[in-house]
């Protein structure tokens, strides 16, 4: 039991050092491997400590997981992470409601308060979770509409399906033998996982994927204190924290409050969408093929990317990449403009980029980049909209307004690939659209770009 | 197990709430560059739930359903753990300094 504890201690250290590795480039691979070892220090330290029953059947167990995680690990395609992300959130939150509820039966009918309390706070967490990760999944794979399913009072609905659930915890906690209870409690959550997450539309995945990474950390910090597992704590509490971090960085980026990306039913309004549309009907927007594109390219020595989610639909990236080969062959330099909530999860545009192998010193934050703007030639924006749209700054009552863009109409020319005039996920007509230097070119972003990059090698 | 008094209870709420401040001070120096691997990689850690199962798999009150669910729980979190890992690395391959 003692070894065991002090084996948990080297494992939490690795697991702490592995978030600190993480930090940077350079170290992140060692991050890994830290967590790696950490994992299996706690399994082997664990085992030996405790008298495992039915050891060939958690064997088996082990190795269908793995069976199951291998091939999906060597065959998600990059563009895929999302949802594959949203998808493992599910199984992890599932695995410990599971658990809890393993450990409910164990104890029952004599749980004292706090344990009750702590595993059926637990056990709501881990269903909500896992059912909110299945719809995210759904979404992000356009299995149902990613647009937000909302109606008159939907919140109110979603929070009293959830009011029930902790009001039925409340009465485990003094009766824990009703054992009935526990089955009205994972339902109550489940739906409350879904309803929450249908409400919430598709641009708003990366802060709900992160949100749903810290309840996920949360619940096992929760089954850590039932079982008092201090490594169960740690990493659960150390995965926790970080969700909540990036899901704060997400809403940052947006200006929103996370009540706001929760509850607000945000890119829903049909008032914002109309409202647009008659708006593109009295301006005129300058529609450029490719090639007009390129002979503007001719000469030029400085030229900004601005991915967004549109690049992953159209699997682009390739494309992108053999524009900014040739245009760097040609001592233009090309940068990358990346806004932080870019894409469907945090970090998606920079894995996508770094996918084809464009050297991350070339992938610049929202801060970095901006001050290039000016010097630009051109930006370029690639299946982005909400992120360029300078009313964020000046239009107080646009829903962007306060949200932190990039300045891409600061550049002497803005090139706006698009498959149509459709408005962005917040359903505002885009300005960027209108100004005298932008060129909008309709089309698939791969074909687009495809285009100019072979009129380019003509000229 | 159950005999442990508040005392314990105090202890894991230190360790709650320290791990906690210091996993928030870490993430918030994690590159943005790193956002994606480093969820998979947390992915991965929460797949630590593996400890929770064998602790229960060692309790003396085991019916057949609670046997189920901990070996259904233990695949799921098998699934998280491999392929957590193995996603973490691939991406992170794919990080690239300029070539000179």
């Amino acid at each position: 039991m003692l070894s065991a504890s002090y084996l948990h201690i080297f494992s939490a250290a690795l697991f702490v050092l592995s978030l600190k590795w993480m930090g940077e480039v350079k170290t992140s691979r060692y991050g890994n491997w830290s967590a790696i070892l950490g994992m299996v220090t706690a399994i082997v330290a664990t085992y030996l400590a405790f008298p495992v029953d039915h050891v060939p059947l958690m064997l088996g167990a082990a190795i269908v997981g793995s069976l199951i995680g291998i091939p999906i690990a060597m065959n998600v395609p990059m563009t895929a992470v999302p949802q594959q992300t949203a998808i493992s959130h599910a199984f992890g939150s599932l695995s410990v409601a599971l658990l809890g509820v393993a450990e409910y039966y164990q104890r029952v009918p004599h749980v004292d308060p706090f344990t009750m309390a702590v595993l059926s706070s637990e056990i709501i967490l881990g269903f909500l979770t896992f059912m909110g990760s299945c719809i995210a999944f759904a979404k992000l794979q356009e299995l149902i509409p990613g647009k937000p399913f909302v109606y008159k009072g939907s919140n109110a609905v979603s929070l009293s399906v959830l009011g029930a659930a902790v009001a039925l915890a409340a009465d485990l906690v003094l009766h824990p033998e009703r054992q009935i209870l526990i089955f009205a409690i994972i339902a109550l959550a489940l739906v409350f996982g879904f309803s929450l997450v249908m409400s919430i539309g598709g641009a708003d995945m990366p802060t709900v994927i992160a949100i749903l990474n810290s309840f996920a950390g949360i619940s096992a910090a929760g089954l850590g204190f039932v079982l008092s597992s201090k490594i169960l704590v740690v990493a659960g509490t150390l995965d926790g924290a970080s969700g909540l971090i990036l899901a704060i960085i997400m809403s940052e980026a947006m200006n929103r409050s996370f009540v706001n990306v929760l509850f607000g039913g945000f890119g829903a309004a049909p008032s914002g969408s109309s409202g647009a549309a008659a708006n593109h009907q009295q301006r005129s927007v300058k529609s450029y093929l490719p090639e007009d594109v390129a002979s503007l390219l001719d000469g030029a020595r400085l030229v900004v990317v601005v991915p967004g989610y549109g690049m992953a639909v159209a699997q682009a990236q390739h494309a992108v990449k053999e524009l900014s080969a040739i245009l760097e062959s040609r001592d233009c330099k090309v940068r990358y403009a990346i806004h932080p909530v870019a894409g469907r999860m945090p970090g998606h545009m920079n894995v996508l980029l770094a996918e084809v192998q464009i050297p991350y010193s070339n992938l610049l934050e929202m801060d970095e980049v901006n001050p290039l703007f000016p010097e630009a030639d051109m930006t370029i924006v690639v299946g982005a909209n909400d992120v360029v749209n300078p009313a964020a700054r000046t239009q107080t009552d646009s829903p962007l307004y306060g949200m932190p863009i990039l300045d891409a109409d600061k550049s002497r020319s803005v090139v706006f690939i698009k498959r149509s005039m459709n408005p962005g996920f917040a359903g505002v007509d885009n300005d960027l659209f209108y100004l005298p230097q932008t060129m909008m070119v309709f089309g698939d972003a791969k074909k687009v770009i495809t285009d100019i990059t072979s009129a380019l090698k003509k000229n | 197990m159950n005999a442990l008094p508040a005392n314990h209870i105090a202890i894991d709420l230190l360790v709650f709430v320290l791990s906690a401040f210091l996993g928030l001070e870490l993430v918030r120096n994690v590159s943005r560059l790193l956002h994606t691997p480093l969820m998979s990689l947390t992915n991965a850690i929460s797949s630590v739930s593996v400890v929770a199962a064998l602790i229960v798999m060692s309790e003396p009150r085991k019916t057949d359903s609670i046997v189920l669910l901990t070996a259904v729980a233990t695949a799921l979190a098998f699934v998280n753990l491999v392929s957590g890992f193995m996603i973490t690395e691939r991406i992170l391959k794919m990080f690239k300094k300029e070539k000179k």
